[in-house]
């Protein structure tokens, strides 16, 4: 706000010098080899590393998939995989010895589509793999579907595309490591998740973790974008070890683009039964990921197509098959909303059909099949308290939907501009309720230390990304510590200060390292109290903390102020720290695979939007967003609002225009300007509503926010889109170019519909049946480890 | 961080200056007015100049005089936004001032000028790429290579003219001032273009533009339609420009042009001379746009498909003309009219 | 074709106007303001997204107007005033529009603040109180990831209402 708050690439340390990467320019080939001779002749340059300078290990973000090398040694698999790195006094000339190095390549075959790499099973990507090139298949059977289908008065196949997207944060990816004479190691960098960064330097690095600090500067986006150890820190640790100066590497736009783990490009097909009256009778989806040239979290993603669907409409019996298949481009993984926007695209828009078929309004039929709070899925997740009818109520009232949506139209006089609603839905996780690596420990930890001037030091492993996280922790210290929000000051994010938290991922931080804040608070109250009620001669539990003292509320004159109460506290116990630890609850389903998709609650969403489509064009216009969020419980409603409206953007820009597209070979648009982001001209008003339902699993009652809204908003633009002019663009992005298309379809006859129309030929696995938990009564709160002391 | 090579600049004062200045060093030197078209060039090493002769301070290229009864003179370092702003061209002028608006964002217009928004270099979605994408591609003919990667069989470059006030201004009638060692020549702006992505202007090195004159606006309507995907940041994909005179509703003299269909501002002159004499009706719209849409001959390589931007051409000239003619709803695209 | 030794860097004796700040500076020419800022007068406040004047992360004040200081030549630049964030607040005190912004937490990673906040305070210094679609045209060369612009539009609104009141109050003084 000031500009003082200091990005990675804002540091500077004392004798910096300035690192660059020499990245493929081949989409796959063999390392011939490299010669760096001509690069380390230049003036300025400090040192020259590649591979062989490294320790020989692979690594990757999943345990199961361990595929990454920071600088290749033996083949590169896209353009943009680091080969060499370089220090040097400065950027330019860093830059300059790059283009120095000479690398000797043999091209190999690029793989650049989901078809193209199953067609070629000769050329392999990587050696290890669910089959040649697939990096894992999935299959998962809960209850009969066939039957289901039998049952149903209407079974609709649909086909759809979900084009892949990346982040795009403003701040490109910066780190700046320090080997100390000392022999320890530090790193600032711009990461969701120093714990796992920590974890896996000592390891890429062959040094002690005990010697490896990771602190995660404040970061200028992340959106999932910053969640794996990358190429450019590892190389400036050890180019700091070789030049035993700072090291400092910032990458450029283009770069970022190469980084990626974005959104998966997703081919689906989706099969669905309905009762006359809109009741699902079963669902199966097949999904194919385009995931890239390595591993990265798309083992989970790949579940993540398939497990979460259910969560939001009653779905007695369920079947998911899902693969991910390696292509020569930029890995995907886990963008906001991870894998789940694309399986929910095809829902809703499926929904949107069916109730056409079936002569409903597609409001009523979706608020219909909302699913029972307190029940299981299909898939054995647990759904605890769910506001989505109430969403539903709430943006079809706020939109005036009903007035608006004027029925099931067919095709009317043509005139330039139409106008139409869409309406669509979502469910969300609130924190994946499983670790990366599988360990009995805390997924969050918070420290808190009471000092005697009455300030509050809450150091907490999370970092904040923009989500507003340190000062939603500091209120929730603040609160339950009657003191001012000021008193409280965040630590965040330093592995050797601040307990493990996992990162700022899956919307995770507000729950979890929420309800390690409020342990930890309350066990330091529970000493001050202690310390009070002694002095007072009243019992501890007549005490309470508000306003900055602590006292009776009957005979407040005595009341001490919390400074003071501090230092009786400390008189007693010594120092004031206290630690709060939390893990979700263990629910995971009992079958393999049953790891993803279980979170301690859900969020859900509903939401309306309202455009005009020009039928010359094909352009649209965004008029109006309504949104309703089932947050659980609003805490600070303006930050909730924030998340909420950032998740349309980004679901407005998935919908409209962005796309990570490849053109013989490289990224066709690796600029801000190519890459189309929605101005503040394309972004129109957006009407926040926030349902409360008060979940019992989450701190105060919360859930997340940060994610699920943007779910609905494809969906809801392709259903408008269709109400507005009778095309079904069964795709994002939905452009102007597709809408024409469909519309000169109609014109000769066709249908109006621009989608995939072939699937790939692929034999998925046996899948895994399980009998479908559907409707099971499942527990209101569950005794969550190392939560054993507090009431509920 | 991106960065511009090194070079040596430059700041002249005068005119006479600058043209020493690029005499000087021939073909290692360059003009830089504005800087926002050629400064990311450079830093994507399009362009690496050992000299930049800067003309920011040179006072006989700023302003705009004259009015629009006896036609305007607009100084070739005039920023965008003030073209845009500029009262007698927003009411006399209204394609220009639209399409000066409409540049890239309200930063670029307040350092873009106009003589380097005329001159602004050709785009190719395979050539406005960093170096070393460049070279991963294989580099083309526009610089350091050999091929056309759009038209792999061409020997000649199809990147695309992307000014959107050239088109305008071409539309308008507007002439271009001169001013080079061989002394000082106005010429019409059409004849400043050629069609070849690598030359596209019809000057010498040596030549510096000095302004831009406006003739009298003597009864011509005009209208500026810009195709992009977002209203900011984008180039366009296709500009259209029409101007025309009526007396009432025949036309009695008209233009159409067409931006970022070829590498040079294209005049659709068959379509205009059809709307000559005759009434502005619907079916005469029609018919125009259809002849209008001839030229348009974009190729793959910028935003949006090809085949979408030729249809939309059609749909633009239509509606800048029933935009002229008074008839009806022209849709959003259309900015302003006079 | 490709560059095979380091130039030599031609420096130049640059007098700049940094925040009312007068600044001589020895830097290359080729040195873009941006990078002057932050690397040679420490002014990290001022960001950047692309360089290439894609985003508009990097806008600062030259004379009261938003430019980009990723496509600015400090040569050019002599004998202008130029406000970077770290100019706007007075005094140790916020700005309006930084008040605003935080009130209503129109930042979120505030990486796209600054440049926000620079173009939106010359939008008000030249018309009090736009209408909210007048703000969004002034914004349109701002990229925001985070926050869907709302909440920025908002502040804007927020901060225009604040500013003309004092002024008017100031006046009636
Ligand atoms: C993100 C982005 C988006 C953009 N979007 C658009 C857009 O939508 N529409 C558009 O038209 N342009 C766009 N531009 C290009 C550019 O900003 C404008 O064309 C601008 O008007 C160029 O003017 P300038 O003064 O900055 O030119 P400069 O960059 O200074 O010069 C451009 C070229 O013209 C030459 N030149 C400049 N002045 C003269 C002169 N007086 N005589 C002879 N030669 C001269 C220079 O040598 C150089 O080759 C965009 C640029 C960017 C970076
Ligand atoms: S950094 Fe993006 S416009 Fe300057
Ligand atoms: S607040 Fe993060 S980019 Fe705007």
């Amino acid at each position: 706000m000031t500009g003082e708050t200091r990005y990675a690439d804002d540091l500077v340390l004392p004798r910096m010098a300035h690192a660059k990467l020499l990245r493929s320019s081949h989409a796959h080939a063999r390392i011939r080899g490299i010669d760096t001779t001509r690069a380390r002749a230049l003036p300025g340059v400090l040192a020259v590393i590649t591979g062989a300078d490294l320790p020989r290990v692979r690594f990757g973000i999943l345990p199961v998939s361990q595929d990454e090398e920071a600088l290749c040694t033996e083949k590169v698999r896209m353009v943009g995989d680091a080969v060499a790195a370089v220090a040097a006094v400065d950027e330019e000339t860093a830059e300059q010895a790059c283009r120095l190095i000479d690398v000797a390549w043999e091209p190999l075959p690029a793989l650049m589509s989901i078809e193209e790499s199953l067609a070629h099973p000769e050329v392999r990507i990587h050696e290890y793999g669910d089959g040649p090139n697939v990096h894992k298949s999935v299959a998962l059977q809960f209850g009969d579907v066939e039957a289901a289908f039998a049952r149903a008065d209407l079974v609709r196949e649909d086909t759809f595309y979900y084009e892949g997207s990346t982040h795009l944060p403003l701040e490109q990816h910066a780190a700046v490591a320090h080997w100390g004479p000392d022999g320890k190691l530090t790193l600032w960098s711009s990461t969701q998740t120093p714990h796992y960064v920590h974890r896996l330097l000592a390891k890429i690095l062959d040094v002690p973790a005990a010697h490896v600090r990771v602190v995660a500067a404040p970061v200028g986006g992340g959106f999932g974008g910053k969640l794996d150890p990358f190429a450019h820190e590892i190389a400036a640790c050890h180019l700091s070890r070789l030049t035993g100066r700072p090291v400092k590497i910032a990458l450029t736009r283009e770069e970022v683009f190469y980084v990626h783990r974005g959104r998966h490009p997703v081919l689906m097909w989706l099969k669905t039964g309905f009762t006359r009256q809109g009741d699902i009778t079963g669902c199966h989806i097949k999904t194919w990921l385009d995931g890239g040239a390595y591993g990265s979290y798309g083992v989970a993603s790949t579940f993540y197509t398939g497990v979460i669907n259910p969560v939001s409409y009653k779905m007695p019996v369920y079947k998911f098959e899902g693969a991910r298949i390696f292509t020569n481009k930029p890995p995907c993984g886990p963008k906001r909303g991870h894998g789940t926007p694309q399986p929910r695209f095809a829902l809703e828009v499926q929904l949107d059909r069916a109730a056409e078929q079936l002569g409903l309004d597609p409001a009523a039929m979706r608020r219909r099949i909302v699913t029972e709070p307190f029940t299981k899925t299909a898939n054995h997740l647990t759904v605890t308290t769910t506001g989505l009818a109430e969403c539903i109520d709430r943006v079809v009232e706020a939109s005036g939907w009903r007035t608006k949506w004027r029925g099931w139209r067919a095709g009317e006089a043509p005139s330039e501009k139409k106008r139409g609603v869409g309406l669509a839905c979502s469910a969300y996780m609130t924190g994946a309720g499983t670790a990366i690596y599988w360990n009995a420990m805390p997924h969050s930890g918070v420290v808190l230390r009471a000092d005697r001037s009455g300030a509050v030091a809450l150091l907490c492993g999370a970092t904040d990304i923009g989500q507003g996280s340190d000062s939603i922790l500091a209120s929730f210290a603040a609160e339950v510590l009657g003191i001012a929000l000021k008193d409280v000051h965040v630590h965040p994010a330093d592995t050797t200060l601040t307990p493990v938290d996992l990162g700022s991922y899956s919307s995770r931080v507000t729950l979890m390292c929420g309800m390690a804040t409020i342990q930890a608070a309350e066990r330091l109250r529970g000493a001050i109290f202690e310390a009070v009620a002694k002095k007072l001669e009243v019992a501890p539990g007549a005490l309470v903390a508000r306003g900055g003292r602590v006292g009776v509320p009957e005979d407040w004159d005595t009341a001490v102020p919390f400074a003071q109460a501090v230092e009786l506290g400390e008189a007693m116990h010594g120092v004031l720290a206290f630690p709060g630890s939390y893990a979700p609850p263990r629910r995971a389903g009992k079958y393999k695979g049953g790891g993803v998709g279980p979170s301690p609650c859900y969020s859900y969403t509903a939401s309306v939007v309202d455009l005009s489509v020009d039928e010359e064009t094909g352009e649209i216009e965004l008029h109006d967003v309504w949104i309703a969020h089932d947050v659980g419980r609003a805490l600070n409603p303006l930050l909730v609002e924030g998340q909420v409206e950032g998740s349309v953007y980004m679901g407005i820009g998935e919908a409209l225009m962005e796309e990570q597209v490849f053109r013989k070979g490289l990224h066709k648009t690796p600029s801000m300007l190519d890459y189309k982001s929605p101005t503040t001209l394309e972004t129109p008003d957006i009407h926040t509503i926030l349902v409360e339902t008060d979940d019992p699993e989450g701190p105060f009652g919360a859930k997340e926010a940060g994610q699920g809204p943007l779910l609905p908003i494809m969906p809801a633009i392709a259903n408008a889109v269709y109400h507005a002019v009778g095309v079904r663009i069964d795709e994002v992005p939905i452009t102007p170019d597709k809408i024409l298309r469909a519309l000169e379809a109609r014109r000769r006859g066709k249908p109006a519909r621009v989608g995939p129309e072939k699937l790939p030929l692929f034999a998925f696995k046996e899948p895994v049946v399980v009998e479908s938990a559907f409707g099971q009564p499942a527990d209101a709160v569950v005794v969550r480890p190392f939560q054993a002391e507090r009431l509920a | 961080m991106m960065r511009l090579p090194p070079f040596t600049y430059v700041a002249a004062r005068t005119l006479a200056e600058a043209a020493a200045a690029l005499a000087e060093h021939g073909a290692d030197a360059m003009l830089v007015a504005g800087g926002t078209d050629l400064y990311p060039n450079m830093k994507r090493r399009q362009f690496e100049p050992k000299v930049l002769v800067g003309l920011r301070g040179i006072r006989e290229l700023a302003g705009v005089r004259g009015s629009a009864r006896e036609g305007l003179t607009l100084g070739a370092g005039t920023t965008l936004a003030a073209v845009a702003a500029h009262r007698e061209i927003v009411t006399h002028y209204p394609a220009l001032a639209t399409a000066a608006g409409l540049v890239s964002s309200p930063q670029l217009r307040n350092m873009g000028t106009l003589g380097g928004n005329v001159c602004v270099d050709t785009r190719c979605n395979y050539y406005n790429q960093s170096f070393e994408w460049r070279r991963a591609i294989g580099f083309c003919m526009k610089k350091d290579g050999d091929v056309c990667l759009v038209a792999p069989g061409s020997p000649r470059c199809w990147a695309v003219s992307s000014s959107d006030t050239a088109p305008a201004l071409v539309s308008l009638g507007a002439a271009v001032r001169l001013v080079g060692g061989g002394g000082e020549r106005t010429v019409p702006l059409a004849a400043l273009y050629h069609d070849d992505g690598i030359e596209y202007l019809a000057k010498r090195r040596d030549e510096i533009v000095t302004d831009i004159l406006l003739p009298p606006v003597d009864g011509w309507r005009s209208a500026y339609l810009k195709l992009r995907r977002r209203g900011s940041f984008d180039f366009p994909v296709l500009g259209v420009a029409v101007a025309a005179r009526l007396e009432g509703a025949v036309v009695r003299d008209a233009r159409i042009v067409l931006g970022a269909v070829a590498s040079r501002p294209r005049l659709a002159e068959k379509a205009a001379a059809a709307l000559v004499g005759r009434r502005l009706t619907p079916e005469l719209i029609a018919a125009v746009a259809e002849l209008a849409a001839g030229p348009s001959k974009p190729l793959d390589n910028t935003d949006f498909t090809h085949p979408y931007r030729k249809k939309v051409t059609r749909v633009f000239v239509a509606r800048a003309l029933r935009a002229l003619g008074g008839l009806g709803d022209a849709g959003r695209a259309v900015e302003a009219i006079a | 074709m490709n560059p095979q030794t380091v130039e030599p860097r031609m420096k130049a004796r640059i007098a700049l106007s940094v925040n009312d700040q007068p600044h001589e500076l020895l830097v290359p020419v080729h040195k873009t303001l941006l990078e002057v800022l932050r690397e040679d007068l420490g002014l990290t406040g001022t960001k950047h997204g692309c360089e290439l004047g894609e985003c508009g992360t990097c806008t600062v004040l030259v004379d009261g107007e938003p430019v980009l200081s990723c496509l600015a030549l400090p040569v050019e630049l002599e004998g202008r005033r130029i406000t970077t964030v770290e100019g706007l607040a007075e005094g140790g005190r916020l700005h309006p529009l930084q008040q605003a912004f935080a009130e209503l937490g129109a930042a979120q990673c505030g990486y796209c603040t600054p440049g926000v906040l620079l173009t939106a305070q010359a939008l008000l210094a030249a018309e009090a109180l736009p209408p909210r679609d007048r703000i969004r045209e002034a914004l349109a060369g701002n990229l925001c990831r985070c926050t869907g612009y709302t909440k920025i539009l908002d502040a804007v609104e927020l901060a225009a209402l604040r500013l003309s009141r004092g002024a008017r109050a100031g006046a009636g003084r």
